[in-house]
């Protein structure tokens, strides 16, 4: 299939979606349209909210917040893992100490934490961020842990005849095949970025996109909350997509990701 | 007085060095940890030594232990017993005078052929412009200077092969060590990798292990042929000179009437062995 047709295709099913609500919220067809508009809203109210968000500019500072949440969880998240992920992984008796409480800490429903993240962080952005490294951290540290005990034995010896030192097998192998790892999972984590910092606003914050659904909500106002996620559904996917071109650059060795094909 | 003293043993090392042989294994024995505690003998009490010139083959059956010859001559792990020395000095971790071509692959996949072949010089503290050139010149020798930018699965198994061998020699190691490098490739290419390998150590010779399965291979390369025995409890069994002229030509080589005679006469001694693999593979089946 090339990628015109494709991307009708893709459109072609927005267009049904959108159209059959149109068609429920506002006519007989399928109920009472005030019944059905009351509860799931009208494609136009909900374009109308997003397009007041956007021409009156109130909507950038919330996305914005929201962005900065994700981003800083999933550096703190991605680096304190990678650190500790190494760290555990070539500490053998560390590694076999901690398993269980990281385990354990990783079972532990991360939407309890925040309300004491709140307690502890304060109402502002550090106790999203909190929630959001919470999620990232055992996603990116499984695979560092992989990642490094997972070095193919061959490459390993044949760097040490080489004669690399211990931190330059650090460095030229055990690093990059761990990196690959974590780029392989950066769509996950990421994603887990923006899902902390959502649900941490949606708990109790006074921006963000989480808080403006949870204040559209809290009126009834159904457009308000579908225009809400609508916004950061097309968030996410942007977000995806530049996952898509970075992982493109970093990973260019991997077969998978090369142009060049064989 | 202790500086001296240093320089002394250094001056007898070195002295020690010029006539001991590359390698000397004497009376190796390895042996790997089972499950439940049990120990499986690989290799016993092999004696073998390689000139600091010499080319030495050494044959066997499939998993005689050939290769775990090898990894002890490499220091990947030692000898349950005897003793490993490398031009006089016993060994003590990785053999830092060897290079090692593996039999799987072994480059870096993340890093490109060019990266490859000058990590062994950059990791040795040569500045990287100059690794990257001498890498590059070295990519050229076994014909790939175009694909210094290529990564290894954008090669071909015999040009990957090829990237491996110029990522040992470019560090001039005294000893190379090969284990069944060419297993992988097709017949042609091994050919040509056989010609390739003779053409670069004959500019500049080293000790080279290589170990291999194919008799015909091991004559057509080697100064040497050593024979081992089925395994386990592997031992060496015979020791042929090779005396062939160089330079040689491995696909000339064969038809000649002197390599069918070393070929009849090795071979007599190896099928048996090869032979009692197969019985042991007949008595499981029963």
């Amino acid at each position: 299939m090339n990628r015109l047709s494709l991307l009708s295709l893709q459109i072609l099913v927005a267009v049904v979606i959108v159209a059959f609500w149109q068609v429920a919220s506002t006519t007989h067809l399928f109920g009472n349209p005030d019944n059905i508009s009351f509860f799931f809203s009208t494609p136009s109210a909900v374009a109308t909210q997003i397009w007041k968000w956007f021409a009156e500019g109130t909507i950038w500072y919330h996305l914005w917040i929201t962005l900065l949440e994700s981003m800083l969880a999933f550096a703190i998240g991605a680096l304190g893992a990678l650190i500790v992920g190494f760290w555990f992984a070539r500490k053998e008796r560390l590694g076999a100490v901690f398993d269980p409480y990281i385990k354990a800490a990783n079972a532990l429903p991360r939407v309890v934490l925040a309300p004491i993240f709140t307690l502890w962080f304060g109402l502002g952005i550090w106790s999203k961020v909190a929630l959001g490294v919470t999620l990232v951290f055992f996603i990116v540290f499984f695979n560092v842990y992989q990642g490094v005990r997972e070095v193919n034995a061959t490459v390993l010896s044949n760097a040490r005849m080489l004669g690399m030192s211990e931190r330059q097998l650090l460095r030229h192998v055990y690093m990059p095949s761990a990196l690959s790892w974590v780029f392989s999972s950066l769509h996950t984590s990421v994603g887990f970025a923006v899902v902390g910092a959502v649900v941490g606003e949606y708990l109790g914050a006074a921006a963000g996109l989480g808080y403006l659904i949870q204040q559209a909500e809290g009126v009834f106002d159904v457009g308000g909350v579908f225009a809400g996620m609508f916004v950061l559904a097309a968030f996410v996917l942007l977000i995806d997509w530049i996952m898509t071109i970075i992982e493109r650059r970093l990973l260019v060795w991997r077969p998978e990701f090369s142009k060049q094909g064989k | 007085m202790a500086a001296a003293l240093r320089q002394e043993g250094r001056a007898k090392a070195a002295a020690a060095a010029e006539s001991a042989p590359a390698v000397r294994l004497d009376g190796v024995t390895i042996e790997f940890a089972l499950a439940r505690g049990q120990r499986f003998r690989a290799v016993a009490d092999a004696s073998l030594t390689v000139g600091s010139q010499e080319f030495v083959a050494i044959i066997g059956p499939t998993g005689c232990g050939k290769s775990t010859l090898l990894n002890a001559s490499a220091g990947l792990f030692g000898p349950a017993a005897g003793s490993v020395s490398i031009f006089g000095a016993p060994l003590s971790g990785i053999n830092r005078q060897a290079g090692y071509l593996f039999q799987q692959d072994a480059l870096m996949p993340w890093k490109t052929a060019l990266e490859n072949v000058a990590i062994g010089l950059e990791v040795a503290g040569t500045k990287q412009r100059e690794a990257r050139e001498r890498a590059r010149r070295w990519l050229g020798r076994v014909g790939l200077a175009s694909f210094c930018d290529r990564y290894p699965h954008m090669l071909s198994g015999g040009q990957r092969k090829r990237v491996a061998l110029a990522q040992v020699l470019i560090r001039d190691p005294k000893i190379i060590l090969m284990d069944e490098p060419f297993g992988p490739l097709d017949a042609q290419t091994r050919v040509i990798m056989g010609d390739l390998l003779l053409k670069l150590w004959s500019e500049d010779r080293k000790a080279v292990m290589f170990v291999t399965h194919d008799l015909e291979e091991a004559i057509a390369l080697a100064d040497r042929v050593v024979v081992m025995s089925a395994g386990p409890s592997a031992r060496l069994i015979g020791d042929f000179p090779i005396a062939l002229p160089r330079p040689r030509d491995i696909s000339e080589i064969k038809l000649e009437l002197a390599f069918q005679t070393i070929h009849r006469e090795i071979w007599r001694l190896l099928k048996q062995e090869v032979l009692k693999t197969y019985g042991d593979l007949e008595e499981a089946g029963k």
